[in-house]
């Protein structure tokens, strides 16, 4: 029952990583950037979670009515204080400026709030299991994550495919020149791309907060689980993230499963492996 | 009547680099006599910041020069650390022997590792590669003969092995890290000047265009990965022989093998030569003014980084060679007319 039952945990844990990667693939589709930071802003979205919970006592789950629209703003603001800067066909700029964003959030946040790990405790549904067969339980929080993941995904390929502001999105990331031409403000459209993919890592942040413990140090951590996701799944497919990070989730368990030590590096293993065989991805949709 | 035809000459020296090249080998002399004139903690300080200028260096001939802006350098570090320890602790092999082992190591264990991440494109090469360093480190955390998670020393033999005083072993390690600093500055310099320099720059600023010209992309970005990660092993085996002590942690940290040697070389100028040189200089003032004042020296240098990149991507040695058209290490040929009698 333990193989299963690492298994199950696995595949509602990547429900988790899906959220770090959906962010992450949403940018790439839109103007082809990889932030380096994005790990960082997940834990800032934590660090605003904490500080949302301590100022107002709200239940952590009710918070994300003030983190999510927080982490829109500063996502707007970056995109269009900084990164929009950046954009252009050298690769340098945006990777290397987003680096250096990483390191000023990493360490602005143990300035803040000291190298003390914390958590947001969510009450009673913490611990609330339903039993299915012998030996697999699966707890109330993990299951509301995975749904949330599936939610979030449909809400972004709704988006993406189905409104103005997804034609708007598809448009710049076709052809910015042309897009431009038809009257749409490039700026703006990537303001509103990133101030989207922030609105996702706020909820991810929040799950992060509530299911483990949290420090400044985390970031890069994230940053790799949901790239490997994304890399897993297929560069610009959205449902291929949640795929990868399932992917991803079930091979960490397995690999813990087998031995502690082994919980990471079976994931950075199956993660090598995909690259080995299949460097497209599983669902693959955008090339370069 | 034909009119008589202006002499020209192509050259590759200017005023300025045959001063610096002189200025460069007297101040390599003075380095190398240091351990007469130096203190033991100048001494120190001087071997450090060579360690820093063959890192920068190295990793500047990948990024600026190749576009392969990797985040996982500090797995060639650690490789290298851990080459040195397995020899000393196992098969009873000179620690300085071991560093030029290190070198062959790091270097054969680039060609998978590149055959992997150079299916990813740009900033997910960066970010793959770091994957790739990760599995280094937690790969060794799982060797319990070398310590696993929490480390290992080096045994006092394998230090004795290198010098019999103490002074002696002090010195001859710093004039290896002065051979490392100035070996990795000359390398890229030569390696610049040679056709191979030449095929490189026209990657950097046109991959379609040079393919289109017979240069054999895929294999030149190899190997100068391949080289990358030698010289940057051997570099890592020197460090954690002065360190004496290794762990899975302190050998594949990102931040103190990649994140600085980034942020000196972006500061310092990147594309250049001179760059990593100068971005060491301004790192070691920054560290020694500011390391005080804990983690807000790191959102300093951090901002001071994007600040740059935005203002002036070529980084401080960029901005003066634009702007006053010094070339202390030139790479390319000028035209110079000559007078007619």
């Amino acid at each position: 029952m333990g193989w299963i039952n690492a298994i199950v945990q696995g595949v509602l844990v990547g429900g988790l990583y899906a959220l770090y990667a959906a962010g992450l693939s949403l940018i790439f589709g839109v103007m082809r950037l990889v932030n380096i930071a994005h790990g960082d802003l997940i834990v800032l979205a934590s660090y605003v979670a904490l500080a949302v919970v301590w100022g107002t006592g709200l239940h952590p789950l009710a918070a994300l009515i003030l983190v999510i629209p927080v982490m829109a703003a500063i996502g707007y603001a970056l995109q269009r204080g900084i990164f929009n800067h950046t954009l252009g066909n050298d690769l340098l700029p945006p990777l290397l400026v987003s680096f250096g964003l990483s390191v000023i959030l990493q360490n602005g946040l143990l300035g803040i709030f000291t190298a003390d790990s914390r958590r947001l405790n969510a009450g009673a549904m913490e611990t609330a299991t339903f039993s299915t067969v012998p030996g697999v339980d699966i707890g109330l929080m993990p299951l509301l994550m995975f749904l949330t993941a599936i939610a979030v995904i449909a809400g972004l390929q709704y988006i993406f495919y189905r409104t103005g502001l997804g034609r708007a999105f598809r448009a710049t990331s076709d052809d910015k020149e042309i897009a431009q031409l038809m009257g749409i403000d490039n700026k703006h459209v990537y303001g509103l791309a990133m101030a989207l993919c922030l609105a996702v890592v706020a909820i991810a942040g929040v799950f992060l907060a509530i299911r483990a413990n949290f420090d400044p140090a985390q970031g890069p951590g994230r940053l790799i689980f949901g790239f490997e996701a994304v890399i897993i799944g297929g560069l610009g497919s959205l449902w291929g993230t949640l795929a990868g990070g399932v992917i991803l989730g079930v091979a960490q368990g397995l690999g813990a499963q087998i031995n502690p030590g082994w919980q990471l590096l079976a994931g950075h293993l199956a993660f090598l492996i995909v690259l080995a065989v299949r460097p497209k991805g599983l669902l693959p949709r955008i090339e370069g | 009547m034909m009119e008589a035809s202006p002499t020209i000459a192509v050259t590759r020296s200017t005023r300025s680099s045959r001063i610096a090249g002189m200025a460069s080998l007297v101040l390599l002399a003075g380095l190398l006599a240091a351990p007469w004139w130096a203190s033991r903690a100048m001494l120190h300080l001087i071997g450090e910041f060579a360690t820093y200028v063959a890192l920068a260096s190295f990793w500047n001939l990948l990024a600026g020069y190749t576009g392969l802006v990797s985040v996982g350098q500090q797995a060639y570090v650690g490789l290298g650390g851990y080459v040195v320890f397995t020899c000393a602790l196992f098969l009873g092999l000179s620690p300085l022997a071991a560093i030029v082992l290190a070198g062959v190591i790091a270097g054969l264990a680039a060609i998978p590792v590149a055959s992997l991440v150079f299916r990813l494109q740009g900033a997910y090469f960066a970010i793959g590669s770091w994957v790739v360093a990760e599995v280094f480190r937690l790969g060794f955390a799982q060797v319990a003969p070398l310590g696993g998670g929490s480390g290992i020393s080096l045994p006092l033999d394998a230090v004795r092995a290198i010098a019999a005083t103490r002074d002696l072993r002090e010195w001859i390690v710093y004039w290896v890290a002065i051979g490392l600093g100035a070996g990795a500055v000359g390398l890229v310099y030569l390696l610049l000047r040679s056709r191979i320099g030449l095929a490189l720059t026209a990657i950097r600023d046109s991959n379609v265009a040079a393919s289109s010209l017979g240069v054999r992309i895929e294999r030149m970005k190899l190997a100068v990965f391949v080289l990358a990660a030698a010289g940057t092993g051997m570099v890592g085996a020197l460090i954690f022989l002065q360190k004496l002590r290794i762990s899975p942690d302190a050998a594949f940290s990102v931040n103190d093998w990649t994140a600085f040697v980034i942020f000196i070389v972006v500061i310092g100028g990147i594309g250049t030569i001179e760059g990593p040189v100068i971005g060491t200089l301004v790192y070691f003032l920054l560290r020694e003014y500011l390391a005080d004042l804990g983690s807000l020296y790191l959102v300093i240098l951090g901002a001071l980084a994007i600040i740059i990149m935005l203002a002036a991507p070529k980084g401080i040695w960029g901005y003066i060679a634009a702007r006053y058209g010094i070339s202390l290490f030139p790479t390319g040929y000028r035209i110079v007319w000559i007078e007619a009698p």
